[in-house]
């Protein structure tokens, strides 16, 4: 390469734009729910062990902390599935311009809080 | 690069060792299959969380023995894992540079995850067989 050649995207010039900010945030919240597996498998561990070590978990699940954590961990399960289901539509075709990307992309998010809204009213009044 | 056009090997032969094909598109399609999959495995999962927040150890062990919930979390231990073995890979190929340092992430990664899919499902079939 004798001459540097054009580099792409570039992210500087570029305006916020939803439909990108929410793609990077697709795969940002896929590794958080991939490192977030752990704990389903501590906590499967610790109920496998016995009595002792699974009231040790629930006690650091509902110390306000863990509490936190679990509550960031939805939010992310909620928007990694609403826009993943967002995808699968893209995946039949449908949806595939620029105005369908901005409303499906705002139904996702909308999704996202009522998902998370909704599951946590059942956990506290359920 | 270029072969002369007047060269006598074959297109497979000019082809080979030089692109991808790795695997075709079924990583894709493995991709879309467990997402399909985990919604409703999810939703399930989720209502199996409701029902066992709060409750101690004896009625955490009674709702995971019943077959039902037992199966749902052994599928999504599958279908998650899968899942997130996919797109970690992707994400990592898509970032990592150099071809070591790609390939090493990769199976790292992926055996970090084959460790906690077999310690979770080895987990659940402890529990289950209390």
């Amino acid at each position: 390469m004798s001459r540097p050649r054009p580099l792409s995207p570039h992210l500087s010039v570029w305006r916020f734009q939803l439909p990108a900010v929410m793609s990077i945030t697709h795969r940002i919240t896929g590794i958080i729910l991939t490192s977030g597996t752990v704990l389903l498998t501590v906590w499967l561990l610790a109920l496998a062990f016995g009595e002792s070590s699974f009231n040790l978990v629930s006690l650091v699940i509902s110390h306000p902390i863990g509490q936190i954590v679990l509550f960031g961990y939805t939010v992310v399960l909620f928007y990694h599935a609403s826009n993943g289901v967002r995808h699968l539509f893209w995946d039949f075709g449908k949806g595939l311009n620029i105005p369908g990307v901005y409303a499906s992309g705002r139904i996702a998010v909308a999704a996202m809080i009522a998902l998370t809204i909704g599951f946590w009213a059942l956990v506290f009044f359920g | 690069m270029t072969e002369p056009t007047n060269s006598m090997r074959t297109p497979l032969a000019k082809a080979r060792g030089l692109g991808s094909a790795k695997s075709g598109v079924h990583h894709w399609w493995h991709q879309r299959l467990t997402a399909i999959a985990m919604v409703p495995l999810v939703l399930s999962a989720l209502y199996l969380v409701l029902r066992i927040a709060g409750s101690d150890y004896e009625q955490a062990i009674l709702l995971l023995q019943n077959p039902f919930n037992a199966a749902i979390l052994l599928l999504l231990i599958i279908t998650g894992f899968w899942h997130a073995m996919l797109g970690v890979q992707v994400v990592i190929e898509d970032y990592v540079g150099s071809d070591w340092g790609r390939i090493t992430t990769i199976m790292m990664v992926k055996a970090v995850l084959i460790l906690l899919a077999t310690l979770s499902a080895l987990s659940l079939f402890k529990i289950v067989s209390i």
